[in-house]
């Protein structure tokens, strides 16, 4: 690592000061940043180190306005392993817990698991180039190892993949993402926390210099309860990064009909990949396999590989129809119990 | 701004406090073997992909290479030279410990104070209910000689699991962790 400064603020407004200077970052888990730092592709001059605020209650998982607050310095296994997360948000809960590794959930914390950067090896590889890494230096990944990078929402400088599971639940469900800066406060929907490459890659979200995450809220989910699953498809069974991975919420009227559904790919573009217009053809439909594949359809539309990740086209329709049909059947809980 | 300037810390280390004077960028791993003489804690791979760093931090499983030393002033550690009952050689071995000999859990024997500590963790943190969730909540420490079998058993022995008990939180068998369910 190169030599940096380190500051351990006590408040909210003591991080953001620090936050302000240049070449500042805060630090809460550390397991991605300090491997970056590591690595020689990140170097920031000083680290803030966030993990005092918990005294303010940036760590509290609580219950909110019908919906879920989630501090931003909660540890992603508390959070996952939390009654009313488990109860209320199973989704969320078991896309946590496909992630990583107990150590790392155990470290990680909320708001860092938004921040986290892609892991496409040319990033990571500081004799390489990378437009991610460095603006205007190309981008070996379009012709070389992608088999775990992007099929959808590319472009010619990028093809990068956002690593997150937990995200990926996130934009299934709608949360929101608070942030605070010196000039104050605001909410960014989550569908436009992360973005999408284009010609400015080395950005990974709209998070700008100066913010902090306070926390993230969730809407009331309770129609999905019954009806929800995270399928992840990756090369070993624990412990490793989607190939793809399928947040599926169903919300399902007594005869099967379905009232309404969500469906988030992790794995497959540079933020979590949803189609609503996909959902809402869903809506008024019988459940089954056939509206399944149809909607897996309509999800992939525009997609294309840069060949090792070619089979993601077909393996990312299969899995949204295993993730919709494992919905159907039911929720899989804490005790292997349906609910 | 001094980038190179130390950092008093002090950490309560397997029960005894130790002071330290630190850069910015040690982390928890390289404090522990380098400046607390503590060499049990190993050095894998030093990127958290494979356990061997991992030791309690406040009773928790990490990875001590993820940590900066800076990071942990005021916090608990214990390693696995803390997990015993004493500090002489004679002591009783902890339970886990005990499991490894007797069920050969090593061959090289280079994971397994991770191995160990994470054992301790995962038992602290009362999820696993079955032999699937124990070997999923155990992922996070790889063993390249291919000890996990007795590994298994090592931790299933201490914690009072049968072998036949049903698919639980972590199984996979459930989907609601692991990979795809294939139907």
């Amino acid at each position: 690592m190169k030599p940096f400064a380190f500051t351990q603020p006590k408040d909210v407004d003591g991080v953001l000061a620090q936050l302000a200077l240049d070449g500042a970052r805060p630090v809460a888990g550390g397991t991605n940043l300090l491997d970056l730092m590591k690595e020689g592709v990140m170097s920031p001059s000083q680290l803030v180190d966030i993990n005092l605020l918990d005294k303010t209650g940036l760590d509290g998982i609580e219950a909110s306005e019908g919906g879920l607050r989630l501090g931003a310095l909660a540890r992603n296994a508390d959070t996952a392993y939390h009654d009313t997360v488990r109860k209320r948000y199973p989704l969320l809960s078991s896309a946590i817990l496909a992630g990583a590794s107990p150590q790392l959930r155990n470290m990680a914390t909320n708001g860092g698991n938004l921040l986290q950067r892609t892991r496409c090896v040319y990033f990571y590889d500081v004799g390489t180039p990378c437009n991610k890494r460095e603006p205007g230096t190309g981008c070996p990944a379009k012709h070389g190892i992608n088999r775990q990078l992007a099929i959808l929402g590319t472009s010619e400088q990028c093809i990068a993949t956002h690593p997150s599971d937990m995200c990926v639940a996130l934009r299934a469900l709608d949360a929101s993402v608070h942030v605070r800066s010196a000039s104050g406060e605001r909410v960014i929907p989550f569908a436009e926390f992360h973005r999408l490459p284009g010609d400015r890659p080395e950005l990974d979200s709209t998070l700008q210099p100066g913010e902090l995450i306070t926390h993230i809220t969730l809407p009331d989910a309770d129609r999905f309860v019954k009806h929800s699953a995270y399928i992840k498809v990756r090369d070993r069974l624990s412990y490793a990064f989607a190939l793809v991975s399928v947040a599926a919420a169903l919300d399902l009227a007594e005869d099967g009909t379905i009232r309404a559904a969500r469906i988030a790919l992790g794995g497959v573009a540079h933020k979590p990949w949803r189609v609503e217009e996909a959902e809402q053809q869903l809506a008024g439909q019988p459940a089954s396999e056939t509206v399944f594949a149809a909607a897996a359809e309509r999800i992939l539309q525009g997609a294309r590989g840069y060949g090792q990740n070619d089979f993601k086209l077909t393996l990312a329709k299969n899995a949204i129809v295993q993730a919709l049909t494992t919905a159907m059947r039911g929720t899989e809980h804490a005790k292997g119990e349906r609910a | 701004m001094d980038l190179y300037q130390q950092y008093p810390i002090r950490l309560r280390i397997n029960g005894q406090e130790r002071e330290f004077d630190v850069e910015s960028w040690v982390t928890l791993l390289d404090l522990l073997r380098e400046r607390a003489g503590l060499t049990g804690t190993k050095k894998g791979c030093d990127h958290g992909q494979c356990g061997a760093c991992t030791v309690l931090v406040d009773g928790k499983r990490i990875n001590s290479c993820l940590t900066l030393a800076v990071m942990q002033n005021d916090h608990e550690v214990t390693t696995i030279e803390g997990l015993a009952e004493g500090a002489q050689e004679d002591d009783a071995l902890h339970p886990l410990q005990q499991a490894f000999i007797d069920h050969d859990a090593f061959q090289c024997g280079y994971c397994t104070p991770g191995q160990i500590c994470s054992a301790a963790g995962l038992i602290a943190e009362g999820q696993a209910k079955t032999v699937d969730d124990v070997r999923e909540l155990m992922s996070g420490n790889l063993c390249r000689c291919g000890a996990y079998p007795g590994i298994t058993q090592a931790v299933i022995q201490v914690m009072g699991i049968k072998q036949d008990a049903k698919p639980g939180v972590a199984s996979g068998a459930d989907g609601f962790t692991t990979g795809a369910v294939l139907t």
